[in-house]
């Protein structure tokens, strides 16, 4: 069995509730953090742990946390992203909804540790029912002091308020989640100034994952030095993990980063091999945003060496022969899956999703879907995978936001890694069967 | 002060000033074409991504070259910048390719639409876009809605580059449109159908890039190049009065504000002298309007004292 940090007691009955939780050494984190510890201590901790941001980009949060710019009589804020709405990822959800506590936990340390007085946590607008759920325990927390006025004696007071968005994706995008927060518009930030200088309400500010927040009150607990153990090279600690796709066990799994590709998708500790005895044929192994990488490559390096579920494992070779861990949402396809089709889909999201600010992305990620459908629709030329090709060029870092890249970089791995699935269906339209017409079919526009 | 150079142009700017101010100080042969950036409006740019530029050494200090192509309108410079523009292959081929982004949907009645010979999409696709397209669908179409009687909207020529809306915020009292909806279904509207009512509501018409939004008093009353340019000004009390008149034999067709180089008001103007001053007796003539003789304006025989254009730039392809 891997260590487990965060889902150690997601089975306990009750530990929605802060007396079970706090049984389960729950809170720990805060009475030592608050009352044993400094901010910069804190902060210090966390850069010795290694930890990574878990939304996606990876970048190490103490770090983050250090370039949060202190000046005098400004407000700082901590703003928790819990807008999770990539298309594969539904980890943070597992989270929030089983022990919210432990979310509430870390945004508690990781505030104090910042300094800030005010936090927020901005969830998605579809976990309403979450939205419950963290209220409820905000309330439980106020209630035993740990929230509010004074926590436990030591002169620190926090605010923590949960607010929904209203179900855009792009509001993810920290400088987007922020607009909205302050009921503007969901439209990313042209950065700089990054959030840590000019962030919510012009007042610096940092945005953590929920997995990074949550993530805190072990390294707390048990020590920065003790939770770089953990893990594999740069990649520290674990990670939530959530699997989908043709797999006998999808769900949400806690694994230690390193464990390698091959044992995760078949051990039966983890997503229990293929489902019906079929072949593996591609992984999207962080989230819709992540190159697809056919079989043989997700399993085994270019190199031949085995593939390890860490941050540089799962990058080594680059965008030609690697991808990225993501937001871990992994995603697993059979011999049976059609790629093009599911790129359709993925570019759907995208065009659907994107903000309209910049050109390339608004112009660019309909154009790409409707060429895509087009191919579905068995209409398809051999130009228009070339022409594909040209598209996701002209969106890739020509954008304000990274969602011209997640959208860019699915269309480039598919073509890359099966080109020739695509010219399949140019060259034998009569061999789709699947989603024909599905526009007209189902009286839609496309999106 | 930091210095940097551009296209092998050196040039020392006061801090805080961005990469595209740089080179439009340098001069318009290096200045990047900007959609969206105004420099008359505080946050404007960034949207369009037509000024993108290769940054190959960050600053002095750190030489390191920006990863990404950056866009020039919202990056300012450090000391010891070197930035490729127009000398960058891979910079045309980036702009070349949002272009084509722009025009994707872009319904290209020029033929018909009064922007036409004024227009920066039309510059913009002459010097750096394709000479076809490879858009095969069906181009976006919105829903016609009346913004007034004074400003026609024209959303499909729309590229959303937020100018209007900034002119409304920062010009005008109180904002009534906005940008609606997302993706490339977003559009500027006014919430609900509601008419942009204001003294200074007629310079959204001039900041508009492209013809979306455009004079109903001048609406198919002339091709801009059949008609002459003057310089003249007049006494009003809310604005500094300094327009130019564009005439048809003796008739005042529109007013609008003075153009610089960039294609950028001089100074705003209001309503009242836009719309309502339209005899020649209301005016104090200044002369001929100088306007660049590459301009099509120029074209129909209007050479009195043309700016010296320079040397011709080459057609990029």
């Amino acid at each position: 069995m891997g260590k487990k940090l965060l889902l150690a007691n997601d089975h306990v009955p009750g530990i929605q509730s802060l007396d079970v939780y706090s049984k389960h050494g729950g809170y720990a984190a805060v009475e030592k953090a608050l009352k044993t510890m400094t901010p910069d201590a804190l902060v210090e901790e966390v850069k010795t742990s290694g930890l990574r941001g878990r939304g996606g980009a990876g970048f190490p949060t103490g770090m983050k946390w250090s370039f949060l710019a202190k000046p005098e009589g400004v407000p700082r804020y901590l703003v928790c992203n819990a807008d999770e709405s990539e298309p594969g990822t539904f980890k943070d959800r597992y989270l929030m909804e089983r022990i919210p506590h432990l979310l509430i936990e870390g945004m508690i340390v990781s505030s104090f540790a910042l300094g800030a007085n005010t936090s927020y946590i901005y969830i998605r607008g579809e976990y309403f029912y979450i939205v419950r759920i963290l209220e409820k325990a905000i309330e439980e927390a106020y209630a035993a002091g740990y929230l509010g006025k004074n926590i436990l004696g030591t002169g620190y007071d926090l605010d923590l308020y949960v607010h929904p968005g209203a179900g855009a994706y792009i509001c993810g995008e920290e400088t987007a989640l922020i607009e909205s927060l302050e009921g503007k518009r969901g439209n990313p930030r042209i950065k700089p100034p990054f959030p840590a200088v000019k962030g919510l309400y012009q007042c610096p500010t940092v945005v953590n994952n929920v997995e990074t927040i949550a993530a805190v009150v072990p390294i707390v607990n048990m020590g920065g030095a003790e939770y770089a153990k953990i893990g594999i090279g740069r990649s520290t600690g674990t990670k939530l993990i959530s699997a989908s796709g043709h797999i006998n066990k999808p769900g949400v799994y806690e694994i230690e980063l390193g464990v390698p590709v091959e044992e995760f998708i078949y051990s039966e500790e983890y997503c229990g091999g293929i489902k019906n005895g079929k072949k593996l044929k591609a992984v999207v192994a962080g989230g819709s945003s992540v190159p697809i990488l056919p079989g043989e490559l997700i399993l085994k390096t270019a190199q031949g060496e085995p593939r390890l579920m860490s941050y540089e494992s799962l990058a080594d070779g680059g965008f030609a022969t690697g991808t990225m861990l993501g937001s871990g949402g992994f995603i697993v396809m059979d011999e049976t899956s059609s790629i093009v089709k599911n790129l359709w889909n993925f570019t759907r999201f995208y065009h659907h999703e994107s903000c309209g600010q910049c050109s390339p992305c608004r112009e660019g990620t309909g154009w790409m879907e409707k060429i895509l459908h087009r191919i579905m629709d068995g209409h398809g030329k051999q130009s228009d995978i070339d022409l594909l090709w040209d598209l996701q060029k002209n969106i890739e870092g020509k954008t304000i936001c990274p969602l011209g890249d997640a959208a860019a970089w699915p269309v480039a791995s598919a073509i890359r890694h099966f080109r020739a699935e695509f010219e399949a269906y140019v060259n034998n339209p009569g061999s789709i069967k699947e989603v024909r017409h599905y526009y007209s079919v189902n009286n839609l526009q496309p999106a | 002060m930091p210095k940097v150079t551009i296209d092998g142009h050196t040039i020392e700017v006061p801090e805080g000033t961005t990469i595209l101010q740089a080179a439009r100080m340098i001069g318009p042969e290096v200045a990047p074409p900007a959609m969206c950036y105004y420099s008359k409006l505080a946050t404007s740019g960034g949207y369009c991504r037509t000024c993108i530029v290769k940054v190959t050494q960050g600053s002095e200090k750190d030489p390191r070259p920006m990863p990404k192509p950056v866009a020039s309108c919202r990056t300012t410079v450090m000391d010891g910048m070197v930035v490729e523009n127009k000398t960058s292959a891979e910079v045309l081929e980036a702009r070349k390719g949002v272009v084509e982004f722009l025009l994707a949907n872009h319904p290209l009645d020029c033929p018909v639409c009064d922007q036409a010979g004024e227009c920066h999409l039309q510059d913009l696709s002459y010097e750096h876009g394709a000479s076809d397209t490879r858009y095969e669908f069906e181009r976006r179409t919105f829903d016609k809605i009346d913004i007034g009687d004074k400003i026609k909207l024209h959303m499909t020529r729309c590229i959303l580059c937020y100018r209007c809306v900034k002119v409304a915020d920062q010009l005008t009292p109180g904002r009534v449109h906005g940008v609606i909806n997302r993706g490339d279904v977003a559009e500027i509207s006014t919430y609900i159908e509601n008419a942009i009512d204001n003294e200074f509501s007629g310079n959204m018409i001039d900041v508009c890039p492209v013809g979306a939004l455009t004079d109903k008093t001048f609406r198919f009353k002339s091709r801009v190049w059949f008609t002459k340019p003057v310089d003249a000004h007049r006494e009003c009390s809310s604005c500094s009065g300094k327009v130019v008149l564009w005439y048809q034999g003796a008739e005042v067709l529109r007013v609008t504000a003075r153009k610089d180089a960039f294609g950028e008001v001089e100074e705003f103007i209001c309503n009242t002298c836009r719309f309502d001053k339209k005899q020649t007796a209301d005016w104090v003539i200044e002369g001929p309007r100088k306007i660049n003789a590459h301009s099509v304006i120029s074209a129909n025989h209007y050479e009195a004292d043309t700016v010296n254009p320079g040397p011709v730039t080459p057609r990029l392809n």
